[in-house]
């Protein structure tokens, strides 16, 4: 512990703690715009400028260790001015067009120049004027709002290790870009959207996709049906002004039949299906030795996307089932459309998910056309659903709860913890369990397979054989599992893991690309807890406990990886170049 | 040589024997690609993507490096390459006259070739001969106290 | 190689030593004179004549503005220098000094200068720099000899003693800094040769490892040893590429003479030195910047702490020392702190060497004692401005420096005495400016090499910058308001105080102190009346 004064108050905090970091414990929240709590500090903005006593200089709080003994004044005449200078620096090299923009209202940017009271504009206009890449169809960079904070570089290549974005130049032209000004769709990007997550303005946003789905809805011809993903009803209330973590599944159900949609369901029955055919494929492989182990779950399309391209050396170990909402997709052109006198031409899919690649999922394959039509005809961020439910002037706070549809819209738990990362492990354990035994855990809580850690390794008995187990989110982590299979295949080793989660994430899809902004790992835990309470509670918290998860099988699907299950649930992949051009 | 219609395999190669003397080396790819641009007076992209492979180093990597470092060219320049020095003495000396001159001369901006790519004309940040300011160069021959009306018949040397 | 084989070298090589002998000086400023011509034409001309004669290169003696210089010693006559001896002087130069045995009275010049002294640049025009024998024969390697005899600790209690402070800008006191890096517990220490001799219109560091790369090599290893590092990087730019090779050649010979590597001279002290070549970018000479880019990356500075010493080259304490500073411990450890600590001024000890150029007779390098006046090096040394000019002023420290006025001529050089005048030592530049030159355009100069040198990382640097240029650009298109002062002004403390690194906290610099001491200058340049009283 080391012990400083603020201005004023002594403070004592344990070592290594910056000063924006101890300022916070009395009550000052030093202004900044690059410094986001995931990510080391890039001290890139200047904003967060404070005075040591003894030393002429302005060291940055996001980045300066608190010493002991240090008597530092966070605010005075002089530091508020230097910091509005920097502040109307940056206005001047970063175009007015905050009333058409995708951050319009939520811009970190906006409101510091709010704060500051910035009235006029002091400065020559130098904002560059660069090309807008729209065309990866999922996110939008444009280069020219970036204010050079340096988040979703470091997140790009330090949390998700894929360097699609980088820094290219230097000085006043220095710009984010794909290496060697190609376009972001033909470089190694994966469109986990966590740059979008993580920027202060509207220099990266999700694309948008609403105008679409109104269309839709209006469509006379079209029977409009949508599905909310797990991580999606922990978060959405953050939007209006709920508690981080609240669980408004119901509000969502009403909210969207209100908008116009003609059925409503949920992502978890998809997750339940996923499961059933996933612990299948586990149990296939584990038990019968049946093609490679260990397995490695594919329900996050941006780990599909980076195993393609990064590790197409893995494929044999994929699991090939489809995605949650994928599933419900195909299940809802065929089985639902076939229950309500349908083509599957006459109903259109939109999937509320946390996530942008999400966007990109829909047509990564021809798989993904198993109905004869695209499946998933549009996805939406929850940050867009947000802004429908605006745009109808629905007042989401005070709908009523509401159920949602039959039959592809009950779930059980298992499939609601699908939003966190490690649920799909524990989801699959279990019913992998049962499939073994034939009859359910005592416990069906897998305590070792959640929370924050980034790779997560376990083992666990499942009628008396060990399963070993990894659990990794954040591409970055991803790289020490893969290495440690792949060494061990190399040197004929037993194998390191059985079974291996991995979620492009941090934090899962409760913390997606396509979720409110903010997220740090304070909020990831609340979301989470979120989810898991759900799951406590609920009566069915294993997937083939699902009775319109068993009817589905009886009436149409027969059993896990038949024939017909292989043709509509399951997927297929094949090594892509990291860059097209 | 044109490195687009080069064969993959003789590209290889090329990377192969330049990133050898440095191989496991730390912190090797500034002098990797020094030696790049040595070979063919620019960082071809086929070339990049070969080293980024050699190196497993991300491609990003590589263009952050190139594009921060004034040394390094995308692009071929002319077959000689014409600096400017816009040292303090040299600037002092009429520095800026010389670029004028050159420009007009040629035809081109600093940072441009000309059409018959014979001249790549740059600016360049002290020479460290500021006694003989100001000073041309021209490949490696140097031109000290030059004046605006000798650009003419300094560029006639190399037509 | 040990210490008697040291002594046996420079006995036997000062032995051979002939007579008659000419040194033409082929660093860079001498080459692009011409001196490669004179040299040629020197073995053919002599060669003509049948005369056999030692003819060495050397590095600069520091008279760029009379280069080619060739000396010349013939028994019986007088060792003199003789100026700008192009190629085709060389003729009548062998026929007077060789033939008839006269001086050619009127090519010669003297490079005596009782205001000069010369420690860093000692051996520079006089040491062959591809020749490590040359070197030992002055002595060279002794006082590394000397140093594996120490312990470290009191290696470093000697350069406390000297008072010798870095020479690359911020003059932080070297024994100190190496104290530092010595005391952090690690298994891998480096030291950092910093050559990025960035500065526009310098050239002291390019002048001493062209022309005594040795002296800066066993500076290196004294370094190394004392700070328990035994590993060294030469960080040299690459439009350097004389002094890359002269420094690759020298570090070849020390290999093959065994003064690096393994147990040298029988210590137990091992090290070996690579060489690194910038790449174009003024930021990485500062250190963080530097370190990312030996480890391959963008020159992007690090925030500090941690410092260097404690977390620097792939996250190992690192001592990062200047060229000049390097050069200067060879003769401290020599003769002893106490000797050094006798020559200059106050805080600032010893010599320093500036690179005299802009608009004086006769630029080049100087090497004076800490406390010689500003008017001693631009009029007693360099000879005042050309053409019966007035001087108006010198800029010291390059971009990141100031002005000072002439009236501030008679203040002894110092750390801090120039850091009084709102400018500072910095590297070693020295840009003499005369009554035609406008301090609005030099200011303009200089703000605009940092917009171009500026990395881009954080916006006070990035951003300021190019607003203050454009601001300038107003000014002197004649386009400014006097609003446009106010707006220098606060960009000047948003920039010194906000930016990360020095390059960004001192850009600003030329502004402040031109707008300190020729505010007159901007407001000639602004047209709008000044507000009624």
């Amino acid at each position: 512990m080391v012990k400083a004064i603020i201005n004023s108050i002594p403070v004592e905090v344990a070592e290594n703690t910056t000063i924006l970091d101890a300022a916070s414990t009395v009550g000052v929240k030093i202004p900044n715009l690059c410094k986001h709590p995931d990510l080391r500090a890039s001290a890139a903005c200047g904003l967060c400028v404070v005075k040591v006593k003894g030393s002429p200089k302005m060291p940055r709080a996001c980045c300066t260790p608190v010493q002991e003994g240090m008597d530092i004044i966070t605010h005075d005449a002089e530091i508020v001015s230097v910091r509005k200078t920097v502040v109307e620096l940056m206005l001047s090299a970063h175009p007015n067009e905050c009333t058409v923009c995708g951050r319009n209202a939520n811009c970190e940017f906006r409101r510091t120049l709010s704060d500051f009271g910035i009235r006029e504009e002091i400065f020559d206009k130098i904002s560059p004027q660069l090309p807008i890449d729209a065309t990866t169809g999922v996110i939008v960079l444009d280069p020219s709002k970036c204010i050079k904070c340096g988040r979703c570089v470091v997140v790009c290549q330090e949390v998700q290790n894929v360097w699609a974005l980088s820094f290219l130049e230097r000085g006043i032209k220095t710009r984010i870009s794909p290496a060697g000004d190609i376009n972001l769709a033909d470089s190694p990007c994966v469109r986990c959207g966590q740059c979008s997550a993580h920027c202060p303005t509207g220099a990266i946003i999700e694309k948008d996709d609403t105008d679409k789905v109104w269309a839709a809805l209006q469509n006379p011809k079209k029977h409009c049906v949508v599905q909310i993903a797990p991580a999606v009803r922990v978060t959405l209330g953050e939007h209006f002004g709920f508690e981080p973590g609240t669980n408004l599944s119901k509000k969502i159900y009403t909210a969207l039949r209100r908008m116009g949609f003609k059925a409503v369901f949920d992502t978890n029955f998809g997750a339940d299906l996923t499961i059933m055919e996933e612990a299948s494929e586990f149990v296939e492989r584990f038990v019968h030795g049946k093609s490679a182990l260990p397995l490695i779950t594919t329900c996050c399309p941006s780990w599909v996307d980076f195993m393609e391209k990064f590790h197409p050396d893995m494929i044999e170990h994929f699991s090939s089932a489809k995605s949650p909402h994928e599933m419900l997709g195909v299940m809802a052109k065929t089985y639902y459309a076939g229950k309500k006198g349908f083509s599957a031409s006459d109903v259109e899919v939109v999937s509320i998910m946390p996530c942008t690649a999400k966007k990109y999922e829909t047509h990564r394959s021809k798989e993904m056309n198993a109905s004869g039509y695209q499946d998933v005809d549009t996805v939406l961020t929850t940050r867009e659903l947000s802004r429908m439910i605006r745009q109808a002037g629905i007042d989401f706070a005070n709908l009523p709860d509401e159920e949602c549809d039959h039959i592809l819209g009950e779930y059980t738990g298992a499939g609601t913890i699908f939003g966190a990362t490690g649920g799909v492990m524990e989801a699959a354990l279990r019913t992998a369990a049962y499939f073994v035994t034939k009859e359910n855990l005592p416990k069906v809580d897998f305590e070792n397979v959640r929370g924050l850690k980034g790779v997560k390794e376990t083992t666990v008995t499942i009628a008396g054989k060990e399963i070993r187990i990894a659990v990794a989110h954040g591409l970055a982590n991803v790289e020490y599992v893969i290495n440690k299979i792949r060494e061990a295949k190399k040197a004929g080793a037993p194998l390191p893991y059985h079974f291996v989660e991995v979620m492009a994430c941090p934090g899962g899809c409760i913390a997606g690309g396509g979720q409110p902004y903010g997220v740090t790992d304070e909020l990831r835990a609340k979301r989470a807890k979120g989810l898991y309470a759900e799951d406590q509670g609920l009566p069915r918290r294993c997937s083939h406990d699902n009775p319109y998860i068993q009817q589905l099988y009886k009436e149409f699907l027969d059993k896990p990886l038949s024939d017909k299950s292989h043709h509509l649930l399951h997927t297929t992949y094949t090594a892509r170049p990291l860059y097209q051009r | 040589m044109d490195i687009d219609t080069m064969d993959v395999e003789q590209i290889r190669k090329d990377v192969d024997e330049i990133c050898k003397p440095w191989e496991g080396r730390p912190g090797n790819l500034i002098m990797i690609l020094h030696e790049i641009q040595n070979r063919y007076s620019y960082v071809p992209r086929r070339i990049s993507f070969e080293v980024a492979k050699h190196l497993s180093i991300p491609l990003a990597r590589i263009y952050e490096v190139i594009t921060f470092y004034n040394y390094f060219k995308l692009t071929p320049p002319g077959k000689h390459i014409v600096s400017v020095c816009m040292g303090t003495a040299c600037y002092l000396k009429g520095a800026p006259t010389l670029v004028e001159a050159m420009g007009n001369h040629l035809g081109i901006k600093p940072g441009e070739t000309t059409p018959d790519k014979n001249f790549y004309l740059q600016v360049v940040r002290c020479l460290g001969c500021c006694g003989l300011a100001p000073v041309i160069t021209v490949g490696q021959k140097v031109y000290s106290g030059v004046k605006p009306e000798q650009v003419p018949a300094i560029l006639a040397e190399y037509k | 190689m040990n210490k008697e084989e040291l002594k046996k070298i420079k006995e036997e090589t000062l032995a051979r030593k002939k007579k008659t002998w000419i040194r033409v000086g082929m660093a860079t400023c001498g080459i692009a004179a011409g001196a490669q011509d004179t040299y040629f034409a020197l073995r053919e001309e002599l060669k003509k004549h049948k005369l056999t004669v030692d003819i060495r290169k050397c590095g600069c003696v520091g008279k760029c503005s009379a280069e080619p210089l060739v000396e010349v010693a013939m028994e019986g006559m007088p060792t003199v220098f003789y100026h700008h001896l192009t190629k085709d002087k060389v003729p009548q130069l062998v026929e007077t000094h060789f033939l008839k045995k006269t001086v050619w009275h009127n090519q010669t010049i003297s490079l005596q200068d009782p205001h000069q002294l010369r420690i860093v640049l000692r051996n520079c025009g006089i040491v062959d720099p591809d020749n490590i024998k040359d070197y030992i024969a002055l002595g060279g390697y002794a006082a590394l000899a000397r140093v594996l005899e120490m312990k470290p600790e009191d290696v470093i209690d000697q350069v406390k003693k000297s008072g010798l402070r870095g020479r690359g800008g911020a003059g932080f006191p070297t024994g100190l800094k190496w104290e530092l890096t010595r005391k952090v517990p690690a298994d891998q220490k480096y030291i950092i040769c910093n050559g990025d001799e960035g500065d526009p219109g310098a050239y002291m560091d390019r002048g001493v490892l062209e022309g005594d790369p040795h002296a800066v090599i066993e500076g290196m290893m004294i370094a190394g040893y004392a700070i328990g590092a035994n590993k060294g990087f030469f960080y040299i730019r690459a439009e350097y590429p004389l002094a890359v090779e002269r420094i690759e050649k020298a570090i070849k010979q020390c290999l093959s003479n065994k003064l690096l590597g393994q147990n040298i001279m029988g210590s137990s002290f091992s090290f070996d030195i690579e060489v690194r070549l910038g790449a174009g970018a003024f930021v990485c000479g500062e250190e963080t910047a530097l370190i990312a880019s030996i480890e391959g990356k963008r020159g992007y500075p690090h925030p500090r702490p941690p410092y260097p010493a404690v977390k620097g080259l792939w996250d190992k304490p690192t001592c990062i020392n200047n060229v000049e500073t390097l050069a200067n411990l060879p003769p401290i450890l020599t003769n002893g702190a106490a000797w050094f600590a006798g020559i200059g001024h106050e805080k600032s000890k010893g010599t320093k060497v500036f690179a005299v150029t802009g608009k004086v007779k006769q630029s080049g390098l100087v090497e004076v004692p800490m406390g010689t006046t500003i008017r001693d090096i631009v009029f007693n040394i360099a000879g005042g401005a050309a053409n019966n000019k007035k001087v108006k002023a010198v800029q010291t420290g390059g971009p990141s420096g100031g002005v000072i006025p002439e009236q501030f001529f008679d203040t002894p050089v110092s750390y801090e005495n120039l850091q009084n005048l709102g400018s500072i030592m910095g590297s070693g530049g020295m840009i003499v400016m005369d009554e035609d030159d406008s301090m609005v355009d030099i200011t303009k100069f200089y703000l605009g090499f940092c917009v171009d040198e500026s990395c881009g990382k954080c916006a006070p640097c990035r951003i300021g910058g190019t607003q203050m240029l454009r601001i300038l650009n107003r000014i002197t298109a004649g386009e400014g308001t006097l609003a446009d002062l106010d707006k220098l002004r606060s960009i000047s403390q948003a920039m010194q105080k906000a930016s990360l690194c020095g390059l960004g906290q001192t850009a600003p610099n030329p502004v402040v102190s031109t707008l300190r001491y020729f505010e007159h200058e901007y407001r000639a340049l602004i047209k709008e009346p000044a507000p009624k009283q």
